[in-house]
Formats: C-alpha cells, structure tokens, sequence
C-alpha cells in the first residue's frame, strides 16, 4: 500500500538548516516542507519589499536551498515552502539563482501569489476581530495584508509537475496537506481526510517541537541527544492515519508526550480549529506508541470550510523605547529596584509621554509579575524600563535615562544597554473567500 | 502535590491570546486534573497577567486539558513591552500550582 513520507525542514524562519540535511539524506521522505512564516514576519519582510521591489523573501531562503538542494535533486524529493513571505516570485527567482550556482539542471520551480490582499481590503471596511473597531481606524498606518491561502495551489502547482513550490502567507497545516492530498487523490471535500492531514500539519509544522525541542526539563522530561536534535518525519497512509517518527541517528525522541504537547500547541477550540481548506476536530485524536520513537497517530476529523479568509494586517502601531542595566552582590535588588524608581521619576520630571510603561527586575519578577514571584534574595538583577510612545524621538528618551543612572543612579550599574524601535502590531479581519484570487508562476532552470 | 509531579505542559500564542495545555504523564490521573484544574483557578493565579477570560476545554482522548486566555499578551507579540513577547514562560509557572491529592 502506497505510503507518503514527509519531512519537516524547519518550525520556523530562524530554524537550524542542519536537521534538514539531514531528512533529505538519511529520512526515506518524498517531500521536505518547510514552515518558515510566522505572523509578525510577513510585515517585517512587506516592509524591506517596500525598500527593495526584488526582496521580501526569507532571509535564510538561498542558504536553505544550497543545503538542500543538491540531495533533494539527487533522491526526487520535492520541496514546498511558504520562504516566499511578502514575495514568492523573488523567492521563485532565488531559488533559480542558487540551482544555477550549483549546475542543477531541469528543475521546476513554481511560486504562489494572491495572498497579499492590501488594495483589495483598501476599498471596503471590516471589523478588526481582536477589538471590535473598524479598520478604517487605521488605514493610514497599514503596512501588510496576507490572506492565508489554503492547500489548492499548491495542489495545482504540484499537478503542474513543480519540483518545489515556495509560497506567501498560506496556512501552515497546508505546506502538509497538500502534498497528501495530491499524493492520494483526495477530494477538497473530504472533511474528515483533510480533518486528518490537518493534524498531521500540524503536528509537523513547528518541526523539532515534536521530536523533543522545546520539551526537555531535566529530572521530568529528559531528552536524549538534544544537541543533535533531529526533525520529524510523518509517514502518511491514504486512510489519513500516520506515523510520527525521526531519522534513527538523529538526537531526540518522538513519544506520546512529545505528540501530545504539540497537537495543542497555538490550538484553541479543539473541536473546531479553523484553516482554509477545513474547519478541523482534534477531540478524537488517538496517539499510540508502536515502538521507540514511533508515535501512531490516528482519528481527527473535520467539517466544511467557512466562505472567509482570515487576512492578517500589519500596522505601525507605536514606538518602543527600552532600556538595561544590572547590579550585583549583596543588596542587588534594593540597588535595582532603586534604579527603577529613579528612572521613573525622571522620566516624569522631563514629560517623556508614554501610553503604557513596565518597571522590571529581571531575576525578581519581570516574566510574571507580582503574585507568583517568590521573595527571595537574588545574586544579580538586571533593571529594565520599556515604554511605549508615540513617535521614535520620545522612545529614545527611555532607554537614556536608563544608561544615565551608570553616573546619576545606585552603586555598581553594570553593562547598561538601550534600544528604540517602531512597532508593527498585527491584528486580523475575515474577507470572503471570493475577493481571493491565487496564481502559480514557474520558473524553470 | 504541585501539578508539575502528575503532568506537563506548553505554551502557545496567537496574537494577544494564550494558550495552555496541560497534560497527565499518567492518563489515570486525567480525571484528578479535571477535577481540579478549573478555568477559575487558572484565571486566579494569573491574576497579575491575564486580563480577559479563561476557557477551558477538555480532550479525554489524550489526557489533557487546553486552557485559553483572552488578552494575556500585552497586546501580542509584536506590540506588547513584556520581557516574554510570546508568553512561552506561562506554562513553566503554572506547574506550580497544587493539586490535592
């Protein structure tokens, strides 16, 4: 019976190359997906396309692809991406770039566009779904809008005979789905199969979360070979049941726990997790470990997909100013909290404005405030100011006044440090599904 | 007992929403984690920091619990002044919390 395996080449934009390597050559994978877009990096790379009409693309996308694509070449794996962030076509090119470089030759390259929605959401009004508001309340600070496209084109650029298909802002579980769902035949309306892949994506898409990454707590939850931690492969059945294992040299493990901790990790509802190719249920996921490192994964299901997109938009938002500084040995927090104390008054005294500002003691209470850190006598802190402003010459202000307390604050400030930076909020709208238009582009070497 | 001795648990995010699983080692203790781990507990003792509503939702299937906090981010994690952009340390606390055996 026919089985598809799939490799997951990285969870995230920064995500080590590595363990992709090492899928494509030890991991017996027909597709290596790489899940590189995280909400906030469309923005940021809409911005440098604004600078550059040829960037906008994943910053790590041409070391990728020289990794990978010598062996991915040599086996027949094919890759699918969505590294084309704000700009799949400069992505398409790149990649042609680096095959050229490396003399491959014959491969298909197509690049999927029609996620940026910005004009089209320009001409109409939608309710901000975080705040209830109206998005005309900022159309004048908008920098990005991506509707979050679904498994169909990349179906269709596979069915197109596309060697790697790289993307913009679809849907993570979709980078999985749709090699499946081609690989088998499945119908875009078999809900309770796209319910399955959907899980699998999922479980996939953030890659060593789920062979023991972001999992160890020494003493609970040991995990063996962490240095070399290997990516997850899911072997995949046409009945939507799969297989959750790893490259056997590679570091990590894939257990019940690992599964488990990933199948809800950014999940909400698990009845209803909504993507745009199936509203999927994980309540009836069953996980089984069939030997060491093999998780069977089996159940999920799924109901229709809704007639909306959702859309995520980028807006400046605001100005951060932030600024740090330690003290040491006996007495160090009352020298820290001293030092925060200062800063705030001055900051008062010289009318810096500020529509939200936090006083924190790294080491004391900076990740959970008052009522769950624990009194206790710290060896060293380190003092931080942030505040929010309203443009950047104000921002600046906060972190200086933090670097000032080295000869105006308490004893012993050590290694102050201060940053401003504009903020790029991101909110969401829903958009029918109809003002959506995609299109695939080849490029061949 | 802390919670940290029966089950285990991680954070995710999603513009100013959180989320938390948590998760019994021992599916036999799933039924002691329902009964009592509530949304009001949880909302309680992230008093300081959650500003909105905590759901809870229930997966016998796999033992665990998925517990959902409105506005817990600062404004999420391109926008809020936190330390912790994402909140990824919230699960890490909650592990603390008593369970009565």
């Amino acid at each position: 019976m026919k089985k598809i395996r799939l490799g997951a080449g990285a969870g995230y934009s920064g995500d080590r190359i590595e363990p992709a390597v090492e899928l494509a050559e030890k991991g017996d994978i027909q597709y290596l997906c790489f899940e590189c877009l995280a909400e906030r990096t469309i923005a940021i790379a809409q911005q440098a396309k604004m600078k550059d009409p040829a960037a906008g693309y994943d910053a790590l996308l041409a070391a990728r692809m020289e990794a990978v694509l010598p062996v991915c070449r040599q086996k027949g794996i094919k890759i699918i991406t969505n590294m084309g962030a704000a700009n799949p076509e400069a992505g398409a090119q790149k990649i042609k770039e680096v095959a050229q470089k490396l003399g491959i030759r014959g491969l298909k390259i197509a690049a999927v566009s029609g996620d940026d929605v910005l004009e089209t959401i320009r001409a109409q009004e939608y309710k901000i779904e975080e705040t209830g508001e109206q998005l005309s309340t900022i159309k004048d600070k908008l920098v990005s809008a991506n509707a979050y496209l679904g498994a169909e084109p990349i179906i269709e650029a596979l069915k197109g005979g596309a060697d790697i298909v790289i993307t913009g802002r679809v849907a993570d579980p979709a980078l999985f789905l749709a090699p499946l769902a081609y690989e088998f035949g499945w119908s875009p309306d078999d809900w309770d199969l796209l319910g399955k892949a959907t899980v699998i994506g999922h479980l996939m898409e953030c890659a060593g979360q789920i062979t023991g990454g972001y999992f160890a707590d020494p003493g609970y939850k040991d995990v063996p070979g962490i240095g070399h931690l290997g990516f997850p492969i899911a072997e995949v059945n046409a009945d939507g049941t799969a297989v959750i294992t790893k490259v056997a040299e590679a570091g990590g493990m894939v257990t019940l726990a690992t599964c488990k901790e990933q199948l809800l990790y950014e999940i909400h509802n698990p009845a209803a997790y909504f993507t745009p190719d199936v509203v999927a249920d994980f309540t009836d996921v069953q996980m089984t470990e069939i030997a060491k490192d093999h998780v069977k994964i089996a159940g999920g299901k799924g109901i229709p997909k809704t007639d909306f997109l959702k859309v995520s938009i980028g807006y400046v938002d605001s100005y951060i100013g932030e600024g740090q500084i330690s003290y040491a040995g006996p007495g160090a927090a009352a020298r820290g909290q001293l030092a925060l104390d200062i800063v705030k008054e001055r900051l008062g005294l010289m009318g810096v404005k500020v529509s939200e500002i936090r006083f924190d003691l790294i080491g004391v209470n900076s990740l959970h405030a008052a009522s769950l850190s624990a009194g206790h006598e710290p060896y060293e802190v380190r003092a931080r100011v942030a505040g929010r402003t309203q443009n950047m010459k104000e921002a600046v202000r906060i972190g200086n006044e933090v670097e000032t307390l080295y000869t105006n604050g308490p004893a012993g400030g050590a290694g102050a440090w201060k940053t401003a930076r504009e903020v790029v909020a991101m909110v969401s709208i829903l958009i029918p599904r109809s003002l959506v238009k995609y299109s695939v582009k080849y490029e061949v070497v | 007992m802390k919670l940290r001795e029966i089950a285990h648990s991680r954070t995710g995010d999603k513009g100013n929403t959180s989320n938390i699983s948590v998760i019994a080692y021992d599916p036999a203790n799933y039924p002691l984690l329902e009964k009592h781990i509530t949304a009001e507990r949880v909302k309680a003792f992230f008093a300081d920091i959650v500003q909105g509503e905590v759901v809870r939702y229930e997966l016998p299937n796999i033992g665990a619990l998925n517990f959902v906090m409105f506005q817990a981010l600062g404004g999420g994690v391109t926008r809020t002044l936190a330390l912790d952009i994402h909140g990824k340390s919230l699960s890490s606390a909650l592990m603390n919390m008593e369970v009565a055996e």
